[in-house]
Order: C-alpha cells, then sequence, then structure tokens
C-alpha cells in the first residue's frame, strides 16, 4: 500500500481531487453538526441574496429556507448515489465480466450481446425509464444509474481476465487442481481488478452528474434534499434570483472536478497507463 | 587521402534521470571521411544509436550536449533529409501506418527541392524504383500494411535519400529483418553508396556485418567510444580486449554467411 | 467488394441480436410498472368505468398473456408499428418522425462543434506539450467536462437572453413568425445556438483531453522520429502525421458517446422547451405513457446503432489497416 500513497502524493491533480473530495465529504457527514437547522425548515424572508444577512451567507430560497444548509445536505445525496452506483456498476460488470471471460463459449457470447444491448441505449433514458417505472428513492436511483454504467468495468474485466487466464499462475493453480471458481476468486478477480478500478472515477462523476439530472426533472429521491433539485427549482427564479440555480450548479462541477482529479492520483497510484474508456 | 566529412570532438550526451546523470555518450571523438563506408557496432546501451541522432540532429530536446560537431566537409550545419538522411530498425514502426508510400516518399523531396505535388510523386516513383520496389507506380497509394518488414525497408530507405542527402545513416537497419531480407537490404545500401556518391554510417550490434560492408570500424562500449580504425586490421589486429571478444564471440556464432568476409576490402 | 461494405453489412448481421435483446428488455422492464396503458389512459381521460378498461384492454390485446403481448409487440415493430400514444392520441412513429429532426439538428450540430473545436484545441494542446497554452486549455477542460450541461444552459440563457438579450431563451424557432426559407433557417440557427453548446461543451472538452492524450503518445512513435528527420516544417509533422493518428480514438469515442448525448438531449430539449425526440421521453414519464416510452427507448437503440455504422465507415476510411487483408504487391 506505501508506493501506491506516495505516488498519488507525488501527483498534484490526485492530492488536489482528494482534499476537494474530503472537504465535501466532510461536509456530507458533519451537516447536522455543522449546520444543525433541518434544511426544509422556513427558517428566513424568502429570497434574499446572498452575502447580505451573516445567518444566512448564501441567502435563502423562494421559500425562506437557507441556501448554505440545503447546499451541504445536497451534498450527501450527490455523493452517496456517487459512489454507491459506482459500486454496484464495479460489482455487477466485474462478476460479469469475469464469468464471461472464464467461461467462454456460448456463455460468453451471450452475456457479452447483454452488455452490447445495455451500451446502445442511452444510460440516461434507461435510469429516466427505472425510476419512473420503480418509483424514485434513493435506491432505485443507485440502481437505476448502475444499471446504465455496468457495462464498461464489464469489457474491461473480462478483457482482463482472459489475457490473465493464460498467465503461469493460473496454469499452477489448475494443475495443483484449484476449484475453477476459487481460481476465479483467489487469482484471477484480484489481478483483473486495479484496471477496472481506473474506471471508478469516471463511473462516479456520471452517476453525479446523472443524479443531479434526474433530480433536476423531478425524478429524484423526494425525501432529501439535492443539487440537481435546488436548481430545477431556482431554474423559475432565473431572473430575479439566479443564484439559487448557480450555487447548486457550483457544487456539482467542484464535486466532479474533485472526482476527476482524484482519478488522475488513482491512475498515477495504481500506475496505471493509458487509461482505457 | 579523402577530406573529413564530419568531426566528431570530445561529444558526451547526458540524460539526466531521477537517478543521476546518465551518460548516452562520453567524450567520443571521431573522425568520418567523405565517401567512406563507416560501421558503428556496439551492443544496445553502447551510445551508438545517440551517436546517429545526435549526427542528424534528432536528440531529443532535455539531452544535455557537451563537446562538439563540425562538418568541414559541408561547410554548413547540415540540414536533416537535405544533407544527411537515416534509416531506423524497425520499418514497421518508421512508417507512418496511415499515410500512402507516394505520401512518405515524396514529402522529403518535396520540401527540400521544392516539388510540387506531382513531381513529388515522379520522383517517388523513381526512388521507388531505385530501391527495387516492384511496380513503383502501384505501390504509390499503397500502405505500409499492405507490404513485407524487407519491402518496408526499402521504401523507409527510398525516403531517407529523397531529397539527395550526401550522408546514409542506417542506424541499425537490418537487425529486425530475417537473414536473407538482411542480406538484401545491405547489398542495396550498398549499390546506393556506390553509384551515388554518399558517405554511409552502418550502426549494427552485427560485427560481421560490419566487416563485410565496411571500410572503416568504431567500435562503441557504455557510451565510450573503444576503437576505430581500418575494418580489415580491427578484424585481424584487435588493440582493445572488447573487441577481441566481439569478434571471438561471432566466430564462435558463425553460421554460414551470405555475405562472406573475403568480400570486405 | 469495398472493405468499408464489407464492414457494414457484419455489422448489421450482429446488431440484430443486440437490438433483440433491448425490445426484450424494455418489455420487461415495462412489465414491472404498476398499472398498464390502459390505467393510464383512464387517468388521463379523468376516468372511466370499468367496462371501458376492459374493451380497451380487449382491443389493445392486453387482457392476453405476457408473452403472446410480447409476440404482438415484435410483431408490430416488425411492421414499423410502434403502437399508440396516450398523451397525444396518435400512432407513436407520427410524433417520433415528427420529433426527431430537431433532435438530430440539435445532436448534429453539437457533435460537429465538439469534434472540430475540441480536436483542434486538443492539436493546439498537444503540439507543443507543457507549454502555458497547454497547461490553461488541460485544466480549462477539465473543468469543462465536469459541467452539466443541463446547468451550462441556463447559465447561458442567463448571460445571453437575460442579460445581454441577444439570443432567445427557448423553443426551436420564433412561433408564428411567417418566416420562411433562408429567414426560417436563420431563425431555427439562432434558436440552437444555447442548446447545441449546451450539449456539446461537455464533449468537446473530452475530445480536447483525448486529442492531446493521443497527440502525446504518437509523439513518441519512431515514423514521428522519421518525420523529423526528413526535415519536414513542423506544421506537416503535426498535421500530418501525428494528427492524423490521434484522431482515430477520437472517431471511435464519437461512436460511444453516440448514446450519452442522446441521453444527454433529454435534459437539454427540457430545459430549452424544443419539441425534440429527447423532450419525449421527459413526456412519456410524466404522462405515464409507457408505450411511448418503450418506444423511445427503441428508437434511440436503433439510433445508436446506425451513428456506430457511420462511424466504423468514417474509421476504415482513416485507417487504411480496417478490415484489409490483402499484400498489394507480392
Amino acid at each position: 500500500m506505501k508506493p501506491l500513497l506516495r505516488r498519488f502524493a507525488s501527483s498534484p491533480e490526485g492530492v488536489a481531487g482528494a482534499l476537494i473530495l474530503l472537504l465535501l465529504a466532510f461536509a456530507a457527514v458533519l451537516a447536522p453538526m455543522i449546520l444543525p437547522g433541518d434544511p426544509a425548515a422556513i427558517v428566513g424572508r424568502p429570497l434574499l441574496p446572498p452575502f447580505a444577512d451573516a445567518s444566512f451567507p448564501l441567502g435563502t430560497d423562494q421559500l425562506g429556507r437557507d441556501v448554505l444548509t440545503r447546499l451541504v445536505y445536497g451534498s450527501q445525496a450527490s455523493l452517496t448515489v456517487g459512489f454507491s452506483s459506482a459500486v454496484v456498476a464495479i460489482v455487477v460488470g466485474t462478476l460479469v465480466g469475469t464469468v464471461a471471460g472464464l467461461t467462454g463459449g456460448l456463455v460468453d457470447e451471450g452475456l457479452m450481446r447483454v452488455v452490447d444491448a445495455f451500451q446502445i441505449v442511452p444510460g440516461f433514458l434507461l435510469a429516466l425509464a427505472f425510476v419512473s417505472v420503480a418509483g424514485p428513492s434513493l435506491a432505485v436511483i443507485v440502481l437505476a444509474i448502475g444499471l446504465g454504467a455496468w457495462t464498461g468495468p464489464a469489457r474491461l474485466a473480462r478483457a482482463e481476465v482472459l489475457s490473465i487466464r493464460e498467465r503461469d499462475y493460473v496454469a499452477a493453480a489448475r494443475v495443483v487442481g484449484m476449484h475453477p471458481a476459487e481460481i476465479a476468486f483467489r487469482e484471477v478477480l484480484p489481478n483483473a481488478l486495479p484496471p477496472v478500478l481506473s474506471l471508478v472515477s469516471v463511473i462516479v462523476a456520471a452517476a453525479v452528474l446523472i443524479e443531479a439530472a434526474l433530480s433536476f426533472l423531478g425524478l429524484g429521491d423526494p425525501n432529501s434534499v439535492t443539487w440537481g433539485g435546488m436548481i430545477a427549482e431556482g431554474r423559475n427564479l432565473l431572473r430575479s434570483a439566479p443564484f439559487l440555480s448557480i450555487i447548486p450548479g457550483l457544487g456539482l462541477v467542484s464535486a466532479v472536478v474533485g472526482v476527476y482529479l482524484f482519478g488522475e492520483g488513482l491512475v498515477e497510484g495504481l500506475s496505471i497507463r493509458g487509461r482505457r474508456l | 587521402m579523402r577530406s573529413v566529412l564530419c568531426k566528431v570532438d570530445r561529444l558526451s550526451v547526458v540524460y539526466r534521470t531521477k537517478a543521476g546523470a546518465q551518460h548516452a555518450l562520453r567524450s567520443v571523438s571521431l573522425d568520418i571521411v567523405a565517401g567512406e563506408k563507416l560501421a558503428v557496432i556496439g551492443e544496445s546501451g553502447s551510445g551508438k544509436s545517440t551517436l546517429s541522432l545526435a549526427l542528424t540532429g534528432l536528440l531529443p530536446e532535455e539531452a544535455l550536449v557537451e563537446g562538439s560537431i563540425s562538418w568541414p566537409g559541408f561547410g554548413f550545419d547540415p540540414v536533416a533529409g537535405r544533407d544527411i538522411g537515416i534509416v531506423f530498425q524497425d520499418p514497421g514502426s518508421s512508417l507512418n501506418p496511415v499515410l500512402t508510400i507516394g505520401d512518405q516518399v515524396g514529402e522529403g523531396a518535396g520540401r527540400h527541392l521544392g516539388l510540387d505535388r506531382r513531381a513529388a510523386r515522379e520522383k517517388a516513383v523513381e526512388l521507388l524504383a531505385r530501391v527495387r520496389i516492384p511496380q513503383p507506380e502501384n505501390a504509390l497509394g499503397a500502405y505500409p500494411h499492405q507490404f513485407s518488414g524487407g519491402q518496408r525497408q526499402r521504401i523507409a530507405i527510398a525516403a531517407a535519400i529523397a531529397a539527395g542527402p550526401s550522408v546514409l545513416i542506417a542506424d541499425e537497419a537490418t537487425s529486425a529483418l530475417d537473414t536473407i531480407v538482411q542480406a538484401e537490404i545491405s547489398t542495396l545500401l550498398e549499390d546506393l553508396v556506390k553509384n551515388g556518391d554518399m558517405t554511409l554510417i552502418f550502426v549494427t550490434h552485427d560485427i560481421g556485418l560490419a566487416a563485410s560492408l565496411a571500410d572503416r570500424i568504431a567500435v562503441f562500449r557504455t557510451a565510450e567510444l573503444v576503437e576505430s580504425g581500418d575494418a580489415q586490421s580491427i578484424v585481424h589486429e584487435p588493440q582493445a580486449e572488447y573487441t577481441r571478444q566481439l569478434l571471438a564471440t561471432h566466430i564462435d556464432l558463425e553460421s554460414p554467411r551470405l555475405v562472406g568476409v573475403s568480400d570486405a576490402r | 467488394m469495398h472493405r468499408a461494405w464489407r464492414l457494414t453489412k457484419r455489422r448489421l448481421i450482429a446488431s440484430i441480436p443486440v437490438l433483440a435483446i433491448v425490445i426484450l428488455g424494455t418489455f420487461l422492464l415495462m412489465e414491472l410498472a404498476p398499472g398498464d396503458a390502459v390505467d393510464a389512459y383512464l387517468v388521463s381521460l379523468g376516468g372511466g368505468d370499468s367496462g371501458l378498461a376492459e374493451d380497451l384492454r380487449q382491443s389493445y390485446g392486453l387482457d392476453q398473456s405476457a408473452l403472446s403481448r410480447l409476440w404482438l409487440y415484435v410483431s408490430s415493430l416488425a411492421r414499423l408499428d410502434l403502437g399508440w400514444s396516450i398523451i397525444f392520441n396518435r400512432p407513436i412513429l407520427d410524433v417520433v418522425l415528427e420529433r426527431l429532426p430537431n433532435t438530430l439538428w440539435l445532436m448534429g450540430s453539437a457533435t460537429a462543434l465538439a469534434f472540430t473545436l475540441g480536436s483542434l484545441l486538443g492539436i493546439v494542446a498537444g503540439a507543443r506539450p507543457g507549454s502555458a497554452l497547454d497547461r490553461v486549455l488541460s485544466i480549462g477542460s477539465l473543468t469543462l467536462y465536469a459541467v452539466p450541461g443541463f446547468w451550462l444552459g441556463l447559465v447561458l440563457i442567463l448571460v445571453f437572453s437575460v442579460q445581454l438579450r441577444w439570443l432567445p431563451t427557448s423553443g426551436i424557432e420564433t412561433i408564428a413568425s411567417g418566416k420562411a426559407g433562408i429567414a426560417r433557417a436563420l431563425d431555427i440557427a439562432r434558436h440552437l445556438v444555447l442548446p447545441v453548446a449546451s450539449l456539446g461543451f461537455i464533449y468537446l472538452a473530452l475530445f480536447l483531453r483525448m486529442m492531446r492524450a493521443g497527440m502525446g503518445e504518437v509523439w513518441r512513435q519512431d515514423f514521428v522520429l522519421a518525420a523529423k528527420a526528413k526535415g519536414l516544417s513542423r506544421w506537416r509533422i503535426v498535421v500530418h502525421h501525428v494528427a492524423r493518428n490521434a484522431l482515430l480514438p477520437l472517431v471511435t469515442m464519437l461512436g460511444l458517446q453516440a448514446a450519452t448525448m442522446l441521453g444527454g438531449s433529454v435534459v437539454i430539449e427540457s430545459v430549452f422547451a424544443i419539441p425534440g425526440f429527447g423532450r419525449l421521453a421527459q413526456e412519456a414519464v410524466a404522462g405515464r405513457d409507457a408505450p411511448l416510452l418503450m418506444a423511445v427507448i427503441i428508437v434511440s437503440a436503433v439510433l445508436v446503432i446506425i451513428v456506430n455504422l457511420l462511424v466504423d465507415i468514417a474509421y476504415a476510411w482513416l485507417d487504411p489497416r480496417v478490415g484489409s487483408s490483402e499484400v498489394a504487391s507480392k
């Protein structure tokens, strides 16, 4: 682990990204402590502009709710959905890819056609349809976004498995008489994983953006504050109170930039050159 | 005695790496005589390829250079492509995969001889014929992947001599090819310098090939020039221990040669 | 036979089973939905008695088993019948064909903008790696790549429509303007500027970054050294030898991004109130119009297949190595 950390620390992008993400994560986790107010509570005069009142540094929205509190709570939804969807996508993708690569033949052929099918349907459309069918809740949104994102990891894992399968230590494990499933999970999977992990940042970033777009269209989790939802609410007041849409958007941009930068550092750290997409 | 074309004087090339300064060449002095065939031999890492890049002016920007290369034979600093042509080791990667042969062979001539597109194409046909590519007109519109390794190397040679340079550097130009093709390419290079009035610098790790082709040999090892001299005397009376070892391993491994040592003058 | 055509045929045949999976998957997804099209239709009418519901179910074949309904659906798809839209009360195919041109213009323009500007800026950045200009473009593109299109759209509306009053805020053309010919085309173009920018900028950033990275890789290739050894001008080396090769992965990316961009147009069309194909998806969800949503997903998949075909042909044209095995001069 040491060299990974050291290499990561030597990449300025990675460090910057880690700092941004840490800041956002702190805000998300510590939100109830630093800003004990309820993000849904009406606390002041509506549509106070930012920097006008010290008790509402970022102003209030059209209902008189504190924008800063809502912004901080919004990072919870974004980061939760972003990272959970990436976990779903990576786990599902790696499993499918590993199975396809190890079994080969018809199973491989069939699974890869399913991967193709998921790839030609726009991920956002798929998420939209899934959420509209299953109803908007955090779990459904995570699943919906993961559903459109697992194909990349699946392809990469399969390619890795196909190349690892031919290597000596796998042959050795076979000779020793290890069970195929044991070989898959103990010898092949751990080695196929690092390249797949280089996709994490791209998937998390895409998931954060898709969650925001879903919320923007009114298909977000109705029980939590989301940045996309805040932008949608502010949109009607674009002329009179543009800050209501701009502020949560800046939150989104910084989160996604943080994820990308962190990813670059991670790729450096895992020393995976020539990232495949 | 022919005139000195190029004078390499205490040339050092250093690369800065994380592990410290790395010498690619260390204080090398060498004269190149106009019209000669000079073989530069050494194992990989001996600095022989760095020398060919330095002569052509193609060293990467980060290389630190000390000493000098002067060209009394030219009286001016030669321009890569116009005055010096170079052929690299692997014709599979030294030709651009997405450009036609006609483009790649003709572009040097277009640049340095001021030819327009059509004239450059005509020149390319002439050059391809000269390196004995069959049906050169048809080859113009073809792409590198459509040719065999040996043919690709011929095409690379045609591209290198397009503007009529008076120096041709062959940097391990035959080592990626099989023995028969290797011999063909060496013969081609020999013919080219016989017909044209060119100086040939033949960089190789194969001392047998060097002996069969060269007038003079310069032996390199770990960034330094070990010895240089007349090909006959280097082969028959090597001064340096390292040269003797090289010759010994060569004789040990000797298989029936296609270009015999006795051909060397 | 030309190799591009051979490739096209192979690709078309390969896409048949994939499309079948998409259709099956979409059908299954809609089966999961509570209620069926008739419920939604009755809701849209404002209620109705159970007798009407029964009749409707029978006439749509909704009272039959899932398997026979799937068969019914597939066989009508084969006749290019996409079904009946509940919210529009019209054949879905008509609605789709009416909406598609707007989206194709939007996506085509966004792709053209992103590809040309992105690759050009990528060439500029990659021509001198590590220069100040390269750094600026690199950081700028990373930030741009993180900007959600719908939010960018709102910011652009704020700047160019609300503040500067240069461009219209929404729609695809001025309603009832009576414009025709070139005047109408210009009007549509004016309406498309902001949506195209909102949809295209993220891909511009992507193409810039890919081009830059690709140029960096190509610079290290032997044939670039050989080109330098020919004494060619820097311009010729950059354009002919480096950029030509670095462009290839971008063309592949164009195909891979087709689906993402189609998804993006759903949100952008909703921000700018463009009556396009993408907006149809949102309208179908809002109106609980399951047949329409299914049709949108399937048509999207077909569009993506077509775009990928075009990309393959373009790639084969740009890279002579693809699909060719013959040796020219034996």
